[in-house]
Parts: C-alpha cells; structure tokens; sequence
C-alpha cells in the first residue's frame, strides 16, 4: 500500500482511495474526542455543551473562569499537590525496585526466571477492581486505609511491572562485550557499573519510572478504595466531580491534562530515539 | 567431556574444578536472586498478601461462632433433617448468647451476616437482643418463640446451623446464584432472578463485542501505519499513542461531553436534520455508552501490538503473490493476513483482559444497562457491605482473567509483552 503504481486498475484506484477514507475515519474517531474537549473548556456558561454564542465566535459566549476556578479552588488544588506528591514517591519507589529486579532478571544465572517475572508482572494483568478490593480489606486491617502512605504503595505496586518490562527490554540489546572490556581494562565492578551499565540502561530506567508515574497519575480505581478525601488525586477528584455535579472545570482540567500528555509522549520518543542511537541499531 | 577427565582437572587452589565450577554457578544465582528479592517482597507485601487475604474473605465465616458460641455447640446434637425443632437446651445457649451479644452490640453484625442467606434474619436478631434479655428463667424455648414466631420455625435453625462452620461456600453459590437448601442441595435460582450469572455473560458478551470493534477498526489503520514510509508511520503513530496517553478520566469526560442528549453530536444531528429535537437519541448510560467509550480507551492495546507484527511482515510478500497472479484480495487474504494473526491474537486477548475487569467507565457511562461485574463488586464493597460475596465474586472475575493471562502468555510470551 506504499504508493498507488502508474498500472493500477480502477478497482484498485478505488480501493486504495476508499481505504484511506476508512483510516482517516478511525483517526478521527481517536483524535476527536481529545480536541473537543478543547473549546468546550472554554464555555461561559456551565454546560457541557457548544452554545449558540460559541458556534457564532461570539467572544461573550467563551471565558477562562473554568480555568480560574481549577488554580483557585481548594479542593483542585489539594488534588493537585496529592497527584504529583503520591505520584513522585510511588515512581521512585517502583523504579529503584523495579531497576534492580530487571537486572537481576536480565542475568542468564537467574533461576525460575519465569515464574518469579510472572509474579512482579501480575500488578498489571489483576483487574484493577481485584487490585483495589483486596488492597481496600487488608491496609484497613493494617491502618493503611486512608494515608498517603497506603495510596503511595498501592500505586509503587501498580506501577513496578511497567519498570521491569521496560528496563528489561532495554537490557535484551545489551552487549555483554562492554562490562568484559571494560573489566579487562581494569575498571572496578563498581566504576563498571556506574560508567558503563547505567548510561545504557538509563533511557530504560527513565521510560519505566514515566510510565509508573503516568500509572499513579492517572489511577483511579485503587485511590477511590484505599484512599480518602484525603489523599484525593485529580482523577478521584474528576470522578467525584462527573458523578455528582457536573462543572465545565472537569473539562479545563481535562484539556491541561491532555496537554501533560502530550509532553509525556513527546520525551518518550527522545528517549526512544536516544537507545536506538546508543545501541547502534538503525531505525528500521 | 567426560566426567572422569574434568574430576581429573583442578583449579589454582587445588580443589577439583567441577566443585568450583558449581560453587561460582551457585554464587551467581544468589546474586541474581539478591537482586530481585527486594521487588518481590514489596510486592508480595503490597499486592499478593491483599489479594489472597481477599480470596480467604470468600470463604471465612467465623462471625456465627465468634458471636454464637454456645448457641453453635448446642447445635451440634441437634440433626436438622429430623424437621422437629432442637431442645430447650439449644433455646437457653441462644437466649444467654444474645444476652452477651446485645451487652457487645453484636447481635446486628450476626443477623446481618445471616440475612445474605435468609432474609428476615436481619430484623430476627435486632429485635431479639432486647427480647432476649427480659427472658430470666426457663423455659426459655416457649419464651423465645412468643417474642417472635421464627424462633419456632424448623429453618431459622437449620440455617443457623449450616452457617456455624468457620468456612463456608456460601458466597461462591451466591456469587453464581446458587445456595444451599438447609437439607444440603445446592439449587440455582430461576434464571430471572439471576442476577450474577446474567452480569458474568453480559460482561463477557461486551467485552467480546467490544475486542471485535478494536479489531475492526484497529486493523485497516495497523496496516496503513505499518506499511508507510518510516517517516509518516512514525507521525501516524502518534496520532494512536496520544490517546492510549491521555487520561482515562480525560477521554471518559470527552465522550459524555459527545454522547449526553444535549451533547455534540446529538447537536450535530439535530442541526443536520437526521433526527428532531424530541428525538435526541440516547447514547449514553446505557450498553451503547459503555462499548462506544470502552472501544475508543482500548483501541490502541489493539493497534500496537498488530503494528509490531504488521511491520515484520517483508513487503516482498505481498508483491512475490501479486506477481505469481494472484489478485490484490486473494494476495492479501491468503498471504498477508495469516502473518497478522499472532498479532490479532496478542491484541484481542489484552484487549479482551482490561475490558472484562473495566470499572470506571462503566461506572460514569454504563447507566444500569451497560455496567460489569466490577461495578457489582464496588456496589458490595462500599454500599451493600456484602464482603465475603464481593470477595467471592471478585475471585470468579480473576480466575476468567487468570485463564485469558495464560493463552496470552501460551501466544505471546510475556517475556515479549512491549509497551508504547
């Protein structure tokens, strides 16, 4: 389907036509939603829908007070702050264990490989309810329920397989040669490890610790159980806010959030491209 | 080698080299082992003592006899299949227990626990907390009977009887809409009052359907990213990955945003003229609401890993067939799609794995008609206050997800699991 060839029969012109018809159907089906939320966030009055005066661009019929009211109200605010606080200590947690883990998986020495990857890796296949009521029974018996401390290992624990895989995969390319070079040119285990392994295997480390703080950002399920207004993140707080009175401020927060996103991906694709560079291998 | 000659080498320090040999294999497991303890204590802590803490709550029943205690012992002699009432000694162990449940406010938490298999326990044993304790002296089976006529009933005790055991499966039956009659059988409730059984299909229905729609839209874009140049792939591919990162809350917003009846398109049909203003369709809490927002969070778990697979597949393939005469359909049919289906299988599995255990978009815009299993586990959790059926139901739901983990590990590897 590279390029249509000059001797192409009609059915096939149309086919090939057709066929991007089809694409661009399904990439507006991905991409619409995100953007609508867009103009809607900037709605002057407090319905999730476009009003006459936006469809005119009438400047009365859009406003920023959603957004003004996202910076200065208590309660967005106090989801904000929880958001990156649980976020940051789950990541650095995920990350540090998962790091090690996957090195210790990675070694050809590594008994029960399987059994023990298919463990550390079940955070991410137990259906996130599963996940949330059996964490919800057992940290209220242990007093758990309802501290920062709970929600931040729930979330450790949800996000390490995300940290295992990735680093795992970036340490499948990796030229043992390297640490014997660099032993054989006298470097100390350590220096080894730190001037060799870790530049290597930072894109990875960097990658998983993204995705294990996404995974604690954008959770729901487990904080809704095991914590409380308390420890309310944004996404509790939109949820909460979607069920019980509807305020274009869930879609201001919506679009800021998409924007996050959009940044996330963006250094994802830099670190994608930095590995590949280091490791030598061609974008194929 | 043959063992006799490597017995014969020896290292540097004298010992033969094969006890070296194993001595240096051994160290270097333990190293590797020491390297991934940490994590799998924490998650063991973390994550696998909850859930299994869970799996036990789907079976405990400690409540009857913790609250009951005399009450259970008398029980024993009794036979409940003989249809008479048991005797007054049983009747003095129950007065003088609720006598001490109602000193401990305890005698609401057993009879809501009996409830889930009576109901009318319930209020039997909030009524007689304070019933009981004006009964002095015997004969305490006639007293008991005329401050509520169910003390006289053969059931009340049999049930009793039956859910006295520290374990029980009552919350599995119940979890399939079965339970067990006082004389031991188990029997299913009609098929209208089925509510678990009917909640388990529709969920597994929807998430069938569901994985298909991926699929179907997933598959014409897997392939046009995979076969373009590297160039625009990569900018295609984008478009795919800026959802899959957007906020799952963000992109459940977007859609009741979409779909409400004063919503986007409700608007634009109306203003197109398809529909009137009385006719707004209804696309939202309900089924419709459910699979329209779950095949749009879901489609990129479909479209990546047939992209990997898609990109594998040599161009060359296709072109060998079409030269060999084949047309560009049968080409396609017979050539380029049996090299997909690995990647089908891996996506339509994952796919089918988030969906079935989905809660929060359900919750938000699956109204009654197009919730899960999950949401029937919050409900018990956090409204009902049912645990042990919660638990019960909950490990049905993993044991479904367990089984699908297994194929996709059997197909894929999880060895091999990518991400983004």
């Amino acid at each position: 389907m590279a390029a249509l060839p000059p001797y192409a029969s009609t059915p096939e012109r149309i086919w090939y036509y057709a066929f991007r018809v089809i694409c661009a159907a399904v990439f507006f089906f991905l991409i619409f939603p995100l953007m609508v939320i867009v103009p809607l966030s900037f709605n002057a009055v407090p319905f999730f829908t476009f009003t006459t005066e936006m469809l005119a661009f009438d400047p009365a019929g859009y406003s920023t007070k959603w957004y003004m009211d996202f910076f200065t109200n208590l309660n967005w605010q106090g989801a904000v702050w929880n958001s990156f606080v649980i976020a940051f200590f789950a990541t650095i947690l995920s990350a540090s264990l998962g790091t090690l883990a996957a090195l210790g998986l990675s070694r050809p020495s590594m008994p029960y490989r399987t059994l023990i990857m298919s463990i550390l890796i079940s955070p991410m296949i137990v259906p996130l309810i599963i996940s949330a009521a059996g964490m919800y029974f057992f940290y209220s018996r242990v007093g758990l329920q309802g501290t920062h401390l709970g929600v931040i290992l729930a979330h450790a624990a949800l996000g390490t397989p995300f940290v295992v895989i990735t680093v795992t995969a970036t340490l499948v390319g990796f030229d043992n040669n390297l640490i014997r070079a660099a032993n054989s040119l006298g470097a100390s285990p350590a220096r080894t490890f730190f001037t060799v392994i870790v530049p290597l295997i930072t894109p990875g480390v960097i990658s998983g610790a993204l995705f294990a703080f996404i995974t604690s950002f954008d959770e729901v399920v487990v904080v809704l159980f095991v914590g409380s207004f308390e420890q309310r993140t944004i996404p509790w707080q939109m949820f909460s806010g979607i069920r019980e009175q509807i305020s274009p401020t869930i879609l201001a927060v919506a679009t800021l959030l998409t924007l996050v996103s959009m940044l996330m991906l963006f250094a994802l694709e830099l670190l994608r491209r930095r590995t590949e560079r280091l490791r030598g291998i061609k974008n194929t | 080698m043959q063992n006799s000659a490597a017995d014969a080498i020896v290292t540097a320090d004298g010992k033969p080299l094969k006890v070296s040999l194993a001595k240096a294999l051994r160290r270097q497991r333990m190293f590797a082992l020491a390297l991934v303890a940490p994590l799998f204590i924490f998650v063991a802590i973390s994550f696998i003592i909850p859930i299994a803490d869970m799996l036990f709550r789907s079976v405990e029943n400690g409540i009857v006899e913790e609250i009951l205690p005399q009450t259970v012992k008398a029980l024993e002699s009794w036979d409940e299949t003989s249809g008479e009432l048991p005797d007054e000694a049983v009747y003095a162990a129950m007065v003088a227990d609720l006598k001490v449940a109602r000193k401990e406010r305890t005698n609401t938490k057993v009879g809501q626990r009996l409830n889930y298999e009576r109901s009318g326990m319930s209020s039997l044993f909030r009524g007689a907390g304070r019933k009981a304790s004006r009964i002095k002296e015997p004969p305490y089976k006639e007293q008991l009977i005329k401050t509520d006529k169910d003390w006289g009933k053969v059931v009340t005790w049999q049930v009793i009887k039956q859910f006295s055991p520290n374990l029980t499966p009552g919350y599995y039956l119940a979890a399939v809409d079965a339970m067990q009659t006082p004389e031991g059988d188990i029997r299913f409730e009609d098929s209208e009052k089925a509510i678990h059984t009917k909640l388990f299909i529709r969920t597994m229905i929807m998430s069938v359907v569901i994985t298909l729609m991926t699929l179907l839209l997933g598959f014409p874009i897997a392939y046009l990213i995979a076969t373009q140049p590297a160039k625009i792939g990569n900018l295609l591919i984008i478009l795919v990955l800026l959802p899959f990162w957007t906020s799952l809350l963000v992109r459940t917003t977007s859609w009741i945003a979409l779909l409400q009846q004063q919503g986007v398109i409700n608007d634009i049909l109306v203003f197109v003229g398809i529909i009137s203003e009385d006719g707004r369709l209804a696309m939202i809490h309900n089924a419709t609401g459910s699979v329209i927002a779950m095949t749009h969070i879901l489609l990129p778990f479909m479209v990546l890993p047939l992209y990997s697979v898609m990109k594998t597949v040599p161009p060359t393939y296709m072109r060998a067939a079409t030269s060999l005469g084949a047309h560009p359909w049968p080409a396609f049919w017979k050539v380029y799609f049996p090299n997909t289906v690995p990647g089908i299988g891996a996506g339509a599995i994952l796919v089918f794995i988030l969906a079935i255990g989905y809660y929060i978009t359900p919750e938000l815009v699956g109204g009654t008609s197009g919730t899960f299993i999950s949401n029937r586990i919050a409900f018990h959790i956090q409204n009902s206050l049912n645990w042990g059926l919660a638990a019960a139901l909950g490990a049905v739901l993993l044991a479904i997800v367990l089984v699908f983990y297994l194929l996709y590990d059997k197909i894929v590897g999880i060895d091999n699991m990518k991400l983004g």
